[in-house]
C-alpha cells in the first residue's frame, strides 16, 4: 500500500531540474504582447479615448478600447455552472469597460510586437473620464447617498445573507446573562503566488486555444465561451504547471480578454502577462471583513445566544461574492453551540480591487473575529479560555441540518490536547502571567472549523480516466489540477492502491487540456483528495474489473479467485502469479481475436461533505516600546482524516501557517483614501513573510479516518491558514493585556493600541 | 526588456565624465537595483544611461597614506560587509549594509548608488552621516570633496553637478579613530525591506570607559534626507556612562528629528521609534566600546 | 535598436549572442538560451525567482543588464544535473525534504543554496535563514527549504 506513505512528489524531479514547464516557458517568442490600459480614477465613466499617439509608436499592432468591445456581461467566479438562473454567479464583468469601478479598471488593451512598445503605447493612450466620487469602505458604501457602483444593487449591497436558529430575543430574556460584544476587523490581503497570472491565446483548428496559469481549466472554458458569446466546444483551455494559485486563479482572470484580443488580430498568438503590480491590484484579493459579535453567556460560561453582523468588502465586481461571508457565518453558527443564533452578512461593492476566493474562503476572517471574541469572553468571565472553548464547542454526534455533515470524532479536543503538549502551553501560560517591563511574552491559541468541497451548495463532480499501457503501467487523467499542493502525487498513490499497480507505474497526465481531460471542476474548496478520491476509486475499480475479465479469459481462472497485486495477476487461492499486467495488456491489445484498448472512465457525483477541524498555538514576544511582535513558536494541529502522504501534508500545512502568520502580523493591501489607488501593490511594500520572519513551523496531525471519504481523507489545503492570526492575537493579549481587534498586528496598529492602553 | 533609449558603457572614470558631458540627459547606472526598477515602473522609462558598472577602479576599500579610509562607490554591499578594513575600522557600516534587501540585492547594490539616489531610508546613509563621511566627486573640472551633509540636498536630490560622478567615499582618521558604533534598522520585516527608521550611533569613551567623550547619531527617515541629531549629541557629550545619560539622549533627539506621516508610518510612530532606537543604539555602542551599562 | 555581441560562459559553455542592449539577463537566458528555469516573478529584484550565479555570486537576473554578462561565468539550475542525469545533492535534498511544491521559486532558491554550500562553512539555522532571505516562497513557509539546505550542508561537512 502506498497511500499513507511519504513518497516523493512525482513532479519533483522536473521541478528541481528546471524542466517543469509553466505557461511563459511554453509561449512562443513570436507572440504579440498585450497590455491592459488601466483607469486612473476609481469611479466614473470613460468619455473618450484617444489612441492616435499610441498607434504611432513603432511595434504597435492594434489598440482596442472599451468602445470596441462587446457589451456582453459574464461572471468570473470559479464555481461550477448552475443551470438554475437563481444560482448563477452575478454576471457583471465585461472584457473592457467604459464604466470604471475601481482604480485600475480595464478600459482598453494594446497589442504590440514587444513588451516595450506595449508599455509605451499603454501609457500614450489618452483617456478622458467623467469622474464620480468613490467609496472604499464597506459600511460607508452601504450608507444612503454613498457613491453607487452597480445600478442593480441599491446601497451597493451585493447580498444580504441571513442565518439563524432558535429565538434570540426569547433566549436573551433569561435573567443573569452576561453580554459581551466586540468589533473585529481583517484587512485586504493577496495570494502572492510567485508566478503571476499569465495566459496566451491563438486560433488553432478552428478553436480559440488559451494556455493559462489557472486552477480551473474546465470552468474557464465555459466562461471564455460566455464572455465571447462563442460555442463552448470551440474553446480549448490548456493548463500546464502553475506557480501557485491559492484561490486567485480560481477565477477567470484575463483568459476571456486574451482570447478576444487574439480574435481581433486574426487569431494570431497574443500573450497577456500580468506584472506583479497587476497581480496584486487587478486579479483578486481576500475580502476585508468587519464583524460585530454579541454573545449572551451564563456566568458558568455556557453560551445562550450569539449574534453576528459581518460587513464584507467585495471591491468593484461580484466575483465569488457573498459565498465568502456566508461561509464565515456557517462556521459561526456551528463551531460553538448555543440555544439561539442570528447572523446577517452584508457583501458590499466598493471602489477597490476585486475580492474573490483565497485560501480559507472567509474562515480566516471569521476565525479572527470568533476566536478573538472567545478569548475576550474568557477574560471577562475570569475563566480559562480553553475551558470556555471545551464547554461550548461543537460536540461529537452533531449533525448539520443543511449539509448533513456529522461530527464523528472528538477532533477538536484531541487537537487541542496535542497542541497544548507540543507547545508546553500550561507551563508557559502560568509563567507569562502578570509580566511587567517593556518586553513580554505570551501564549495563545485558536481553533477552527472547516468543511470539504462545496456540496450541497454547488455541484460536486469529478471524472477520471485510466488507460492501461502495454507494459502494465497506467495513465491517469483527472480535471483536478496540480497547483503545487501535490494533487498529482496523491492521485497516483490512490490509483496504485486501488489497482494493485506499483506506484512508479502510475503516470499522471499533469497538464489539463479541456479537449482531452475528463470533466471536473478542479482545484478549490480543499476538495482534491476528497472529490478526486471518489473518481479515482470508482474508475480504478472499473478498470480493475475489466482487467480481471481479461485475466479470466487468458488464465481460465475464476475472476473471484484473481486479484491484481504489485502489477501481477495473482491467483488468490494459492498466491501464484499467473501473469504480469504487462503481459496481459500486450496480449489483449494485440490479440488477433479480441483486441481491446483497456481503459476506464467514469464520473462520480459527490453528495456528501466532511468537517475538518484543528487548532493553532502561538507563543510571542512583544517589544512594547518598539510596537513589535516576534513569533517565537507556532504549532498547527489538524484532523484532516487519513493522510495520503504525511510528508506532503506537513509541507502543505507549513505553507498555510506562513500565510496565516502574514495575515496576523504583517500583510495588508492599502488603497489611497484620496484617490483609491493601490499604495503597496508590490512585494517590497506588501509585507509577506521572508525566511527571517517566522520561527520553525510545526505541523501535527490527528488521523481520524473520515467515514464518508473514499480514502478516509478530507480537507487540508485551506485549513492551515485559518487559525493562526487569532492564535497570535490571543498570545499578544496574554503578553500585554491588550486586545488588538484589528489584523494585522503590525507596529502601526500596536502603536495606536498601546498608546490607548497607556503602555507607551 | 527595459525601455532604455540608449546605453553608454563607460570604460574609465574619464570616459564616464565625457559620456555624461556628451549626454547631459543621461542617468548614471551603477548596479542598477534602483535605476532599472525606476525604468520599469515608468519614472525613468525611455531614458539614456551611462553605465559605470564595468569601472573596477571604483571597487574596493583601501587606506590612503594619511589613514583616510577610501571606499570605492561601486563596492557592493556584500563586499563592504566582507572587507577586512571595514571590519576593522567601521564594522557598523558592514553591519548596516548587510541589512539592505536580501543577499542578491546586496551583491548588486553599491554603496555609491545607495547614497547617490538621495534616499533617506538608505541603510548606509545614516552610518556614513554619523561618521562624517566625505564624498569625493569627479567631473569635467576635476576632483572635489564635500561633507556628506552637503551632498544630500533633498529627497532624491544630491549635489552632483552635470558631468560629475561619485568616485570615493572617504572617512578621515579623526572621524573613526576611537569610535565604535551600532546601527539599528527598524523595518516591518527582517529582510527584503526598507527602513521605517534607521538609527546609527557611535561613541568615543574615555580611557576608563566611564565617560562619553563624544557621541554621534544619524537617522534615516527622520526627515527628507538622512540627518544628524546635534542636540542629542551635545546633550550627552562629557556625561558619565549611565542609564540616565541614555535616557537624556533619547529625550534630546526629539529636538532634532522631524519625520512626516505617510502611509508607510505615522509621524507619531516614527517619533516613538526615533527615541527608542537612539537609546538602544547608544547603549549598545557603549557596550561595544567597552563601557558598562 | 541598439545591439551588442555578448560573449560569456553559460553553464560551462562559452557562448556568444547578439542582444538588444535593453534586455535583462533574464531575457537573454530565457529567450536566447531557452534556460527556462530562470523564472519571472516580479522583475524588480524582490522575489528571487530569476536568481542565477554570476562569477560565483547570486544575482537577480531581472535587474542585471544582459550586456553586463560580457566575460562573465553564469550558472543556472540547468547546470546542476550530472552528465548521466544524476541529481546534485542539493536537488536531491529538495526532493527528499519536500521542499518543492509549486516549484516556481525552486530554481532560484537552489542556486542560492549552491552559493551557500560552496562557501564550505557551517552556518547556524538563523544564518541560513538570512542567507536565503532573498527568496519569497508562498507554498512552503520556507521550513523544508531551510531543512534541505541545512541537511545538505551538514552532509557535505561531515562527509
Amino acid at each position: 500500500m502506498v497511500v499513507g506513505k511519504s513518497v516523493a512528489r512525482i513532479d519533483a524531479f522536473d521541478k528541481v531540474t528546471g524542466r517543469a514547464m509553466y505557461t511563459d516557458d511554453l509561449a512562443d517568442s513570436r507572440a504579440y504582447v498585450a497590455k491592459v490600459v488601466r483607469s486612473t480614477i476609481a469611479n466614473g465613466w470613460v468619455k473618450s479615448i484617444d489612441t492616435s499617439a499610441a498607434e504611432k509608436i513603432p511595434g504597435v499592432v492594434k489598440i482596442l478600447t472599451c468602445f470596441d468591445a462587446p457589451e456582453t456581461r459574464f461572471p468570473t467566479a470559479g464555481h461550477p455552472w448552475s443551470t438554475d438562473p437563481h444560482h448563477q454567479d452575478v454576471a457583471d464583468r465585461q472584457l473592457l469597460t467604459a464604466r470604471v469601478r475601481y482604480y485600475g479598471d480595464d478600459v482598453a488593451a494594446v497589442i504590440a510586437e514587444n513588451e516595450v512598445a506595449a508599455a509605451q503605447a499603454a501609457k500614450a493612450v489618452k483617456v478622458e473620464y467623467e469622474v464620480y466620487p468613490f467609496v472604499l469602505d464597506a459600511q460607508e458604501a452601504m450608507a444612503d447617498g454613498a457613491p453607487q457602483l452597480h445600478e442593480e444593487f441599491p446601497n451597493n449591497i451585493l447580498a444580504h445573507t441571513k442565518m439563524g436558529f432558535g429565538d434570540v430575543d426569547a433566549a436573551i430574556a433569561e435573567p443573569g446573562l452576561i453580554k459581551f460584544e466586540g468589533w473585529y476587523e481583517t484587512p485586504v490581503v493577496q495570494h502572492c503566488h510567485i508566478e503571476n497570472h499569465i495566459c496566451y491565446a491563438e486560433m488553432q483548428g478552428g478553436k480559440i486555444v488559451v494556455v493559462s496559469s489557472t486552477q480551473i481549466p474546465h470552468i474557464v472554458r465555459r466562461i471564455v465561451g460566455q464572455a465571447l458569446d462563442w460555442p463552448w466546444g470551440k474553446v480549448r483551455i490548456i493548463k500546464p504547471y502553475i506557480g501557485g494559485g491559492f484561490g486567485n486563479k480560481q477565477d477567470a482572470l484575463y483568459e476571456p480578454l486574451v482570447a478576444w484580443l487574439s480574435l481581433q488580430v486574426g487569431g494570431r498568438l497574443v500573450k497577456l502577462d500580468m506584472s506583479r503590480e497587476e497581480t496584486f491590484a487587478n486579479n483578486r484579493t481576500r475580502h476585508a471583513i468587519r464583524s460585530h459579535i454579541t454573545s449572551y453567556v451564563r456566568p458558568d460560561g455556557t453560551f445562550v445566544a450569539r449574534i453576528l453582523e459581518a460587513f464584507s468588502n467585495q471591491g468593484a465586481y461580484a466575483s465569488h461574492g457573498h459565498g465568502i461571508a456566508a461561509k464565515g457565518m456557517s462556521s459561526f453558527a456551528q463551531l460553538y453551540q448555543c440555544e439561539a443564533c442570528r447572523g446577517d452578512a452584508y457583501t458590499v461593492f466598493t471602489n477597490i480591487s476585486v475580492a474573490g476566493a483565497m485560501r480559507g474562503y472567509g474562515i480566516p476572517q471569521a476565525m479572527f473575529a470568533g476566536e478573538s471574541h472567545i478569548e475576550d469572553i474568557a477574560r471577562g468571565l475570569n475563566m480559562d479560555s480553553m475551558e470556555l472553548r471545551r464547554k461550548n464547542m461543537i460536540p461529537v454526534g452533531y449533525v448539520n441540518d443543511f449539509d448533513k455533515n456529522e461530527m464523528y470524532f472528538d477532533s477538536l479536543n484531541q487537537s487541542i490536547d496535542k497542541g497544548m503538549a507540543a507547545i508546553d502551553y500550561k507551563r508557559k501560560l502560568a509563567e507569562y502571567q502578570n509580566q511587567t517591563g517593556p518586553v513580554r511574552r505570551g501564549v495563545g491559541m485558536a481553533i477552527f472549523w472547516y468543511n470539504t468541497a462545496v456540496w450541497p451548495l454547488s455541484l460536486e463532480s469529478s471524472a477520471c480516466r485510466m488507460v492501461l499501457n502495454q507494459d502494465g503501467s497506467v495513465q491517469l487523467q483527472l480535471a483536478e489540477t496540480e497547483i503545487g499542493q501535490g494533487a498529482d502525487t496523491a492521485f497516483a498513490q490512490m490509483t496504485a492502491d486501488v489497482l494493485g499497480v506499483p506506484f512508479e507505474n502510475i503516470y499522471v497526465v499533469s497538464t489539463q487540456d479541456t479537449d482531452v481531460t475528463p470533466f471536473g471542476t478542479a482545484a478549490y474548496a480543499s476538495r482534491q483528495t476528497y472529490a478526486g478520491g471518489f473518481a479515482v476509486k470508482q474508475t480504478g475499480l472499473l478498470l480493475r474489473e475489466k482487467i480481471l475479465k481479461h485475466a479470466r479469459e487468458l488464465t481460465r481462472m475464476a475472476e473471484f479467485n484473481l486479484d491484481i497485486i504489485d502489477g501481477n495477476i495473482v491467483r488468490t487461492t494459492d498466491g501464484r502469479v499467473m501473469m504480469s499486467l504487462g503481459d496481459l495488456a500486450t496480449e489483449v491489445l494485440y490479440s488477433l481475436s479480441h483486441s481491446e484498448h483497456i481503459v476506464a472512465e467514469s464520473t462520480y457525483q459527490i453528495k456528501s461533505n466532511a468537517y475538518s477541524f484543528g487548532c493553532c498555538f502561538a507563543e510571542v514576544e512583544v517589544d512594547i516600546p518598539l510596537c513589535k511582535v516576534t513569533l517565537l513558536d507556532v504549532v498547527n494541529v489538524h484532523d484532516c482524516g487519513s493522510l495520503i502522504n504525511p510528508q506532503l501534508a506537513e509541507a502543505q500545512v507549513h505553507g498555510g501557517m506562513s500565510m496565516g502568520i502574514g495575515f496576523g502580523l504583517s500583510e495588508q493591501l492599502l488603497f489611497d483614501p484620496k484617490t483609491g489607488k493601490p499604495l503597496n501593490n508590490n512585494l517590497l511594500d506588501y509585507k509577506m513573510a521572508t525566511t527571517m520572519d517566522h520561527p520553525d513551523l510545526k505541523a501535527l496531525f490527528i488521523e481520524n479516518a473520515e467515514p464518508t471519504s473514499a480514502f478516509g481523507t478530507k480537507s487540508l489545503g485551506e485549513p492551515p491558514a485559518c487559525p493562526v492570526a487569532p492564535a497570535i492575537r490571543n498570545a499578544v493579549l496574554q503578553a500585554t493585556g491588550v486586545s488588538v481587534n484589528k489584523a494585522p498586528l503590525n507596529p502601526h496598529i500596536l502603536f495606536e493600541r498601546f498608546k490607548e492602553e497607556g503602555l507607551i | 526588456m527595459y525601455d532604455i533609449k540608449a546605453l553608454y558603457e563607460a570604460t574609465s572614470v574619464a570616459d564616464a565624465v565625457s559620456l555624461l558631458v556628451a549626454h547631459p540627459e543621461a542617468k548614471i547606472i551603477a548596479g542598477g537595483s534602483d535605476v532599472l526598477i525606476q525604468i520599469r515602473e515608468g519614472r525613468l522609462a525611455g531614458c539614456e544611461l551611462v553605465s559605470i558598472y564595468k569601472l573596477d577602479e571604483l571597487r574596493g576599500v583601501s587606506l590612503d597614506a594619511d589613514g583616510t579610509l577610501r571606499i570605492g562607490p561601486l563596492t557592493s554591499f556584500s563586499h563592504i560587509t566582507k572587507d577586512p578594513l571595514i571590519r576593522q575600522i567601521i564594522n557598523v557600516l558592514g553591519e548596516a549594509v548587510d541589512m539592505v534587501g536580501g543577499p542578491q540585492v546586496r551583491n548588486i547594490g553599491t554603496i555609491g548608488g545607495n547614497t547617490c539616489n538621495g534616499v533617506t531610508s538608505a541603510d548606509s546613509a545614516s552610518t556614513l552621516h554619523a561618521w562624517d563621511a566625505v564624498m569625493e566627486v569627479t567631473g569635467p573640472n576635476g576632483v572635489r570633496q564635500l561633507p556628506i551633509k552637503e551632498f544630500y540636498i533633498w529627497a532624491g536630490e544630491v549635489a552632483l553637478q552635470p558631468g560629475e560622478l561619485l568616485t570615493a567615499i572617504l572617512i578621515a582618521k579623526e572621524s573613526y579613530e576611537g569610535y565604535v558604533g551600532h546601527y539599528i534598522k527598524y523595518a516591518m520585516r527582517n529582510a527584503m525591506d526598507i527602513a521605517t527608521t534607521g538609527c546609527s550611533v557611535n561613541v568615543k569613551l574615555s580611557a576608563d570607559k566611564k565617560t562619553i567623550e563624544d557621541a554621534r547619531i544619524a537617522y534615516g527617515v527622520a526627515g527628507p534626507v538622512p540627518m544628524r541629531a546635534p542636540s542629542a549629541e551635545a546633550a550627552v557629550k562629557g556625561l558619565p556612562v549611565s542609564q540616565a545619560t541614555v535616557e537624556a539622549f533619547g529625550e534630546a533627539v526629539l529636538k532634532d528629528v522631524n519625520p512626516r506621516t505617510s502611509w508607510r508610518a505615522s509621524k507619531e510612530l516614527r517619533l516613538q521609534l526615533a527615541q527608542e532606537l537612539a537609546k538602544r543604539a547608544l547603549a549598545r555602542s557603549i557596550q561595544l566600546a567597552g563601557g558598562d551599562i | 535598436m541598439q545591439t551588442q555581441l555578448v560573449t560569456c560562459t553559460i553553464n560551462g559553455k562559452l557562448t556568444q549572442t547578439v542582444v538588444d542592449t535593453r534586455a535583462s539577463l533574464t531575457d537573454m537566458l530565457r529567450n536566447d538560451y531557452r534556460l527556462t528555469s530562470v523564472k519571472k516573478g516580479c522583475e524588480v529584484g524582490e522575489c528571487g525567482a530569476c536568481n542565477v550565479l554570476i562569477d560565483g555570486e547570486c544575482f537577480n537576473s531581472c535587474i542585471y543588464l544582459a550586456v553586463w554578462a560580457e566575460g562573465k561565468t553564469i550558472r543556472t539550475l540547468e547546470d546542476l544535473l550530472g552528465p548521466n542525469g544524476e541529481l546534485s545533492d542539493i536537488q536531491q535534498a529538495f526532493i527528499d525534504e519536500a521542499a518543492v511544491q509549486c516549484g516556481f521559486c525552486t530554481p532560484g532558491v537552489i542556486m542560492t543554496a549552491v552559493e551557500i554550500l560552496g562557501m564550505g562553512r557551517r552556518f547556524t539555522r538563523d544564518e541560513l535563514r538570512k542567507l536565503l532571505s532573498g527568496h519569497l516562497c508562498r507554498c512552503t513557509g520556507y521550513e523544508n527549504i531551510v531543512n534541505a539546505v541545512e541537511k545538505t550542508m551538514n552532509k557535505r561537512l561531515d562527509g
